[in-house]
């Protein structure tokens, strides 16, 4: 019984977290975001380098072969340093892939993905249904897909999109390629400048249906659930981090405020909720690989807790930095924003939550 | 991470299955209170009777129960092990084995006499503590010293051979049953507040203590008022040196026992209250049906697997013999709120059921969770107010500055 993480999960996410260190300060993720596309492709390499895009890629398609877990250690660390870029759309294309495709597929897109020569993304939620996939309206009829979808990270960027939508069969994944016919793309501007989403529709544009298993739908959901919470939870660290030094340096009548209590006991209410989630997330991440009866309804748990949360600390961060923490310059409202984005990506927290008591059967 | 435990601890808990079967049988685990009782769901039952004490005495001797007393003194003696410790936990509650007795001797006095006691003290009280033969109640708060502690008045002067005791102590839970009391009193007056503290005992039974019982908001008398007029102490009662009390005092478990089951309570009410969501009905459905009930369950159970996970985490870093940190700091802090959310979803599940005092009106359980209710404020004060936990998870756990009044 080993509740922890292992010397090789140690020393991964501290890789990742001294490269965003250094390579990934905060004007650079405004760099990006003020870019045209969001996104800096010698970042994103550099990250790919790092084998971020193929850390759960089998090792036979020239990945690392790790689990989820993993991956999303990777993403803490993406949302401690607010970074930029197409992270979650390739992490979840590359799910739907290794979960649904058949041998073919794989062999054909998983090497160049883990090596950064193309770039996937994912179409999941739609306008009226949002995230249930049982109510897609998205059609694929003789390989033909039609529909749109409102909520495409990096549309624009990708060389292949993995969409979810529905045949005679039901609900499943349809892999697109860059320049098919039928395709529209409208940029769109988030509150979150550190990712990019698109609309996109689909008319009659040439699909392949993910030969492997139908589950893959709801598997992809759920892994995007925990990866955005462990995004949630590095951002939560950091804004705490954040407030916890500025509280030892600023100072007001005569003292450093982290000296007052009112200050000090917002600090210990955030510290005190965060730290226990961290457990919530790890555990939701193992059940993904391991206790995979578990892993649907953890995956909404930590989705609607860590995000709400992540929210919370946001804002009480922002104020016990006063004045400074509502400009424009200061670096908080990046995390602010982000937390909007995970909050509402792949669903709200109440949805999962009725989820959640809905999978337990009551 | 592996939730799986290896081939050597499984091996430890069959040797713990093969004992419980041996000596214990499933029908002795009958007669304890019916597990929707208050006592049951408060985890306040602890079986003292001579079927639960001969039991203990075997799985003492086997090494399985109070593992960081010596042996010499009654305790099982053993390196402390998170893990096996943890599967003693787990078996023994599948069954319903007699734990360790509960309560603030076996927890707090025990460890206190095996660090600074003198072997007469530890040969005297440890065993029956931990039997619970010997019932205890701690005499620390006074009226005018709560959180600040240190700044209590009760008078000890030494007369010959005994302590001449002077002063008054409060909230003192369970006085009225216990048989000692273990207190602090100031027997130093003129030096540093903290310098002039003893750790003292003193038998219930001495003449010139009065324990008059102190109602508490749900009704019920379980702390008292407790006055001292000239209690003559034997000197020899005295534990550690004399104005170091407040040393002795800090002294607490180190090992294993502070890692285990500090969720376990706490997943009990949960179940509690999910029985209860689909035993009562809200406007014409269970109330585990309504759509906002649902929501703030599972809201309440995020909460309660996060402290679950962090209790896991608790037990591998403890294993591995790392700092926890921030993890085992604000657990108290934590399950206090937690405490208090499940009890109020309970209220509005009851909806204006709750209305009703405990024992008033029909449904069985309901007293349980007013009770419930009223207690996760006692629990808010007891042991060290919700701030001053903030306290010290900003200053230990943070690194954030002292404030300048309570510096000292
Ligand atoms: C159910 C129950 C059982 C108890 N059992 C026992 C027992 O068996 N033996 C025993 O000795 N005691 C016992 N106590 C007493 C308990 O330890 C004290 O009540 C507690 O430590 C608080 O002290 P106080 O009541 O004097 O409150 P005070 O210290 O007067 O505190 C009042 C308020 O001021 C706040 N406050 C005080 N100082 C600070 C500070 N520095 N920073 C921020 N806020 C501060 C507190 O948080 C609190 O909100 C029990 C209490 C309860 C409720």
């Amino acid at each position: 019984m080993d509740f922890g993480l292992s010397a090789d999960q140690l020393m991964l996410k501290d890789t990742i977290k001294r490269f965003l260190d250094k390579q990934c300060p905060t004007t650079r993720v405004r760099a990006v975001m003020e870019s045209d596309t969001g996104h800096d492709p010698k970042l994103w390499q550099e990250l790919v380098d790092l084998g971020v895009a193929g850390l759960i890629v089998p090792a036979a398609q020239g990945g690392a072969g790790l689990e989820l877990l993993d991956l999303a250690l990777a993403a803490e660390e993406l949302g401690h340093a607010c970074c930029p870029g197409p992270f979650l759309g390739s992490a979840l294309a590359t799910i739907a892939l290794v979960e649904g495709a058949d041998a073919a597929q794989r062999e054909r897109w998983l090497p160049k993905i883990a090596g950064g020569e193309i770039l996937a993304t994912i179409a999941i939620g739609e306008d009226d249904s949002r995230w249930d996939p049982a109510t897609f309206t998205t059609q694929v009829r003789g390989g033909k897909l039609s529909g749109s979808k409102p909520l495409v990270p990096y549309a624009s960027s990708a060389d292949v999109m993995i969409v979810a939508a529905h045949d005679e069969h039901g609900p499943g994944f349809w892999l697109v390629e860059r320049g098919a016919p039928g395709i529209e793309v409208n940029p769109l501007k988030l509150v979150d400048m550190t990712r990019r989403v698109e609309s996109m529709s689909f008319r009659d544009t040439p699909a392949t249906a993910l030969g492997g298993s139908r589950t893959a739908l709801q598997r992809t959901i759920d892994a995007g659930c925990i990866l955005v919470a462990a995004d949630a939870h590095g951002g939560s660290r950091r804004c705490l981090n954040m407030a916890v030094e500025y509280a030892m340096q600023r100072e007001q009548f005569g003292q450093k405020i982290g000296a007052f209590q009112a200050v000090k006991h917002q600090l210990a209410n955030l510290a005190s909720e965060i730290e226990p989630a961290l457990s919530l997330y790890w555990y939701a991440a193992h059940a993904f690989d391991h206790i995979k009866d578990q892993s649907e309804r953890h995956a909404a748990i930590v989705k609607a807790h860590m995000t709400d949360l992540f929210d919370r600390v946001t804002r009480d961060t922002t104020e016990l930095h006063g004045g400074i923490g509502f400009t424009w310059e200061f670096d908080l409202h990046l995390w602010f924003r982000r937390a909007v984005f995970d909050r509402g990506f792949l669903g709200e927290a109440n949805y999962h939550r009725e989820r959640a008591a809905t999978l337990a059967g009551w | 991470m592996d939730l799986s435990y290896s081939a050597e601890y499984e091996q430890f808990r069959n040797q713990v299955r093969q004992f419980l079967k041996e000596n214990w049988r499933p029908e002795d685990a009958d007669g304890g209170p019916p597990p929707e009782s208050q006592a049951a769901m408060m985890g306040a039952v602890i079986r003292t009777d001579e079927r639960a004490t001969q039991f203990r005495l075997k799985a003492i001797e086997r090494g399985y129960l109070y593992r960081h007393v010596p042996k010499q003194y009654g305790g099982g003696e053993q390196p402390a092990n998170a893990l096996q410790a943890q599967i003693i936990a787990d078996e023994f509650r599948k069954v319903k084995a007699p734990h360790e007795v509960m309560g603030q001797g076996p927890s707090m006095l025990v460890p206190t006499l095996v660090e600074h006691g003198t072997e007469e003290q530890k040969q005297f009280f440890v065993r029956d503590t931990l039997l619970g033969k010997i019932l205890w109640c701690q005499g620390y708060s006074e009226p005018g010293s709560g959180s600040d502690l240190a700044s209590l008045r009760t008078r000890g002067v030494l007369d010959g051979d005994h302590w001449v005791i002077n002063g008054q102590k409060i909230w003192t839970s369970n006085a009225d049953t216990a048989h000692w009391m273990f207190c602090l009193v100031r027997t130093e007056p003129d030096a540093p507040k903290h310098e002039g503290i003893s750790y003292i005992l003193v038998d219930m039974k001495t003449p010139g203590l009065d324990v008059r019982p102190l109602r508490q908001m749900t009704g019920e008398a379980d702390f008292n008022e407790v006055f001292f007029d000239n209690v003559r102490v034997p000197a020899s009662n005295l534990v550690g040196k004399r104005g170091l009390g407040w040393i002795v005092s800090r002294s607490t478990l180190k090992h294993e026992r502070a890692l285990i089951g500090g969720s376990m309570i706490h997943r009990r009410t949960f179940d509690g209250l999910m029985m209860l969501a689909q035993a009562v009905n809200l406007r014409g459905e269970p109330a585990s049906k309504n759509k906002v009930i649902r929501n703030r369950m599972v809201e309440i159970e995020s909460k309660l697997l996060a402290l679950e996970y962090n209790q896991y985490r608790l037990l591998t870093t403890g294993a591995r013999g790392e700092d926890p940190g921030l993890a085992g700091m604000v657990t108290k802090l934590y399950g206090t709120q937690l405490n208090y959310d499940i009890g109020r979803l309970a209220m509005d599940i009851l909806a204006d059921r709750g209305l009703m005092a405990p024992g008033e009106g029909s449904a069985p359980a309901m007293g349980m969770f007013v009770t419930a209710y009223m207690w996760s404020l006692g629990v808010l004060i007891a042991g060290g107010t919700a701030n001053i936990q903030r306290n010290v998870i900003g200053e230990r756990g943070l690194g954030l500055p002292r404030d300048a009044a309570t510096k000292r």
